[in-house]
């Protein structure tokens, strides 16, 4: 529904993002140099596995990184031009719920449990917007109505252990929602609910998103949700982004070995499989990688290369489509 | 695309019938009306207020009459409880004791879980250096002796001549000022476990600011211990403002309160042949305070979301 990507403005740009942990360990490279942008209206959906830093990326953004131990050590995070991270606290949570706003993972506890639904979402309205309590009530029903839940005026004085998760999660995104947000950050905001509610769930943000024209930045490690949602698609791996298409590009053509397993191993409809493939080995311990491709000891095409320096991020023929592997460099080609 | 067609396919969702909201404030309320001593307790210490606000209203006598010739009665007809050494109605005055002991245990209530929660909710709040300044300040409060303290802040008030009347505002501050440790420690604990539930997380996307989150969004959720443990220091106060007014520092005569009535057991001649000066008072003591802890030990029970009866 949104291939009108026509030249839009930029919304959000992510230039050399470094946010680090230091732990006992050593320090955990979360997110590692990591640049991409997000243009208006546009669906962008960051995959990954468990610990790529997918979600550090987005709690980079709305700064929300205990420090200490996570540290945003480098980069800039542009929002509509202004730097986020050198924002005054005060000017952050202006930004804060109003433009940028977020949705997470767990409905179950993200609601406070002792306060209605109804003071939860007026509760941004009073603070963003300056409403009275009256105007805000009535805009609160209207958006309990907007996200797909009937008898709004008895949710309202409801308290959240009232309702499913699937509804909680629906309340959740009424409350991002609330002050028209430019920016949507969907921290897998399906995952803990089960298909049909998910599929519900989908349909809302995609609905939601064409009426008041957000950009949403939508984390998930399911590509199934990213076939179905995204118009751009990030491809994290162990803190660093190896790959970046529009979303066709991407499942038709994918370049990086990683991004190539990925598909591989999902499964595919009418096509009788044994056993799904599965990428062998696993993740890298993420204290202190070395300056290589973090792929390289599972990757099937490893050469010397891989193993001693860090590939580029860099466009391979098509114009939108960046990869960062050795295969399609010329000095991986020599070898 | 309109909105308006979502409604309809979500409608399962939707529990058949409209309940009204089962607030987690209702259940406990429920649970409590369960518990038959807890009731028993309840309408005592209703009653006691009612005794002693609305008792001395009906009662023939005042506090200032001295009426020598009527001295030492025992209990009678027109003095029920009888009277003390200055003729004085002692049922007029148990009642006017009780108003005391039981503002003062409220107030000073009132005062500790003011300070107490706070102090405590920030500490957790913040945590590192805020969290080590209020929890050492807590140590201190808590290692200074209570009873010395108040008996050497009872001598300095009278040192001071401060009016009697004026003293029991004192009572009630100290007795807060120096109590509010333990509720504070339960607050900063609960605190501490709910600042990193995934809901303040939320609360910090949307850029709420911290005192709206510590009071708003985290006190509230830990009213239930807040409550109880007022309830209990209630009792706790009348206790400890029974045992100074009895030593003679706490409230002073004139004014009367169930402490400084009681030590008229201090005489061995009163003790002895006139129980009826200091059994009443020493009654109310004891069936409020227990009163008020079978109170709390109910609301205990009915605040933990764990008890499942």
């Amino acid at each position: 529904m949104a291939k009108q990507t026509v030249e839009t403005k930029t919304l959000v740009e992510f230039k050399n993002l470094k946010t680090h942990f230091h732990t006992s360990a050593g320090v955990v490279k979360a997110v590692d140099d990591v640049s991409f942008s997000i243009r208006e209206g546009e669906t962008l959906c960051v995959v990954g596995e468990s610990g790529c830093g997918k979600s550090v990326t987005a709690m980079s953004l709305m700064r929300l990184i205990e420090t200490p131990p996570g540290e945003i050590a480098g980069g800039e995070i542009l929002f509509e031009g202004k730097d986020l991270l050198k924002l005054s606290k005060r000017d952050m949570s202006r930004l804060r719920g109003n433009e940028v706003a977020m949705i997470f993972q767990e409905p179950m506890s993200s609601l406070n449990p002792v306060l209605t639904i109804g003071e939860q979402i007026c509760e941004p309205l009073i603070l963003h917007k300056n409403m009275d309590r009256k105007e805000a009530k009535k805009r609160a029903i209207e958006l309990i109505t907007l996200v797909g839940i009937p008898r709004a005026e008895d949710i309202f004085h409801a308290y959240p252990h009232e309702l499913s998760g699937g509804m909680r999660q629906r309340i959740m995104i009424a409350i991002a929602l609330s002050c028209d947000p430019k920016l949507l950050i969907a921290d897998e905001p399906t995952t803990a609910l089960d298909v049909t509610i998910q599929a519900q769930i989908l349909d809302l943000m995609r609905e939601i998103k064409t009426k008041v024209n957000t950009a949403i930045m939508l984390i998930t490690h399911d590509l199934g949700v990213v076939a179905e949602m995204a118009d751009f698609v990030v491809v994290m791996y162990a803190g660093k982004v190896i790959e970046e298409a529009p979303v066709i590009d991407l499942f038709k053509d994918p370049q990086h070995p990683y991004t190539k397993g990925l598909l591989k191993a999902k499964p595919v409809l009418n096509q009788k499989q044994e056993r799904l493939y599965s990428i062998p080995g696993q993740v890298p311990n993420p204290v202190e990688l070395g300056s290589n491709c973090h792929f390289h000891d599972r990757c099937e095409f490893c050469m010397e290369i891989c193993k001693t320096k860090e590939p580029p991020l860099r466009i391979h023929g098509d114009s939108k489509h960046k990869t960062a592997c050795w295969l399609y460099e010329e000095e991986g080609k020599v070898q | 695309m309109s909105l308006e067609a979502a409604p309809v396919e979500v409608n399962a969702q939707v529990p058949a019938k409209p309940v009204k909201a089962d607030s987690p404030w209702r259940i406990a309320v429920r649970r409590f009306a369960r518990n038959k001593l807890a009731l028993a307790g309840l309408i005592i210490v209703i009653l006691m207020f009612l005794i002693c606000y609305i008792g001395p209203l009906l009662s023939p006598y005042n506090l200032y009459d001295y009426k020598l010739t009527d001295k030492n009665l025992a209990p009678n007809a027109s003095h029920w409880l009888g009277t003390d050494k200055l003729g004085r109605d002692i049922l007029l005055r148990t009642m006017l004791a009780g108003r005391i002991s039981l503002a003062v245990g409220l107030v000073a209530t009132i005062i500790t879980v003011l300070v107490g929660a706070t102090l405590g909710a920030v500490a957790g709040f913040y945590r590192g250096f805020v969290d080590t300044v209020i929890m050492r300040f807590a140590d201190i409060f808590s290692s200074i002796p209570t009873l010395p303290i108040l008996i050497i802040m009872g001598t300095v008030l009278s040192d001071l001549k401060v009016d009697p009347s004026n003293r029991i505002y004192f009572l009630m501050l100290m007795l807060g000022v120096l109590s509010w440790m333990g509720l504070a420690r339960l607050v900063r604990s609960q605190i501490l476990t709910l600042r990193e539930q995934e809901f303040m997380l939320a609360t910090d996307a949307l850029g709420l600011k911290d005192n709206r989150k510590i009071f708003r969004h985290l006190l509230p959720n830990t009213i239930p211990i807040i409550i109880v443990s007022a309830t209990l220091s209630v009792a706790g106060a009348i206790l400890s403002e029974s045992a100074l007014s009895f030593l003679g520092i706490g409230v002073v005569p004139p004014t009367p309160s169930w402490g400084n009535m009681i030590s008229a057991a201090n005489n061995l001649i009163d003790f002895r042949k006139r129980p009826w000066l200091w059994v009443p008072p020493g009654m109310c003591i004891l069936i409020t305070v227990t009163a008020v802890n079978l109170i709390g030990d109910a609301l205990r029970d009915a605040l933990d979301p764990k008890m499942k009866k």
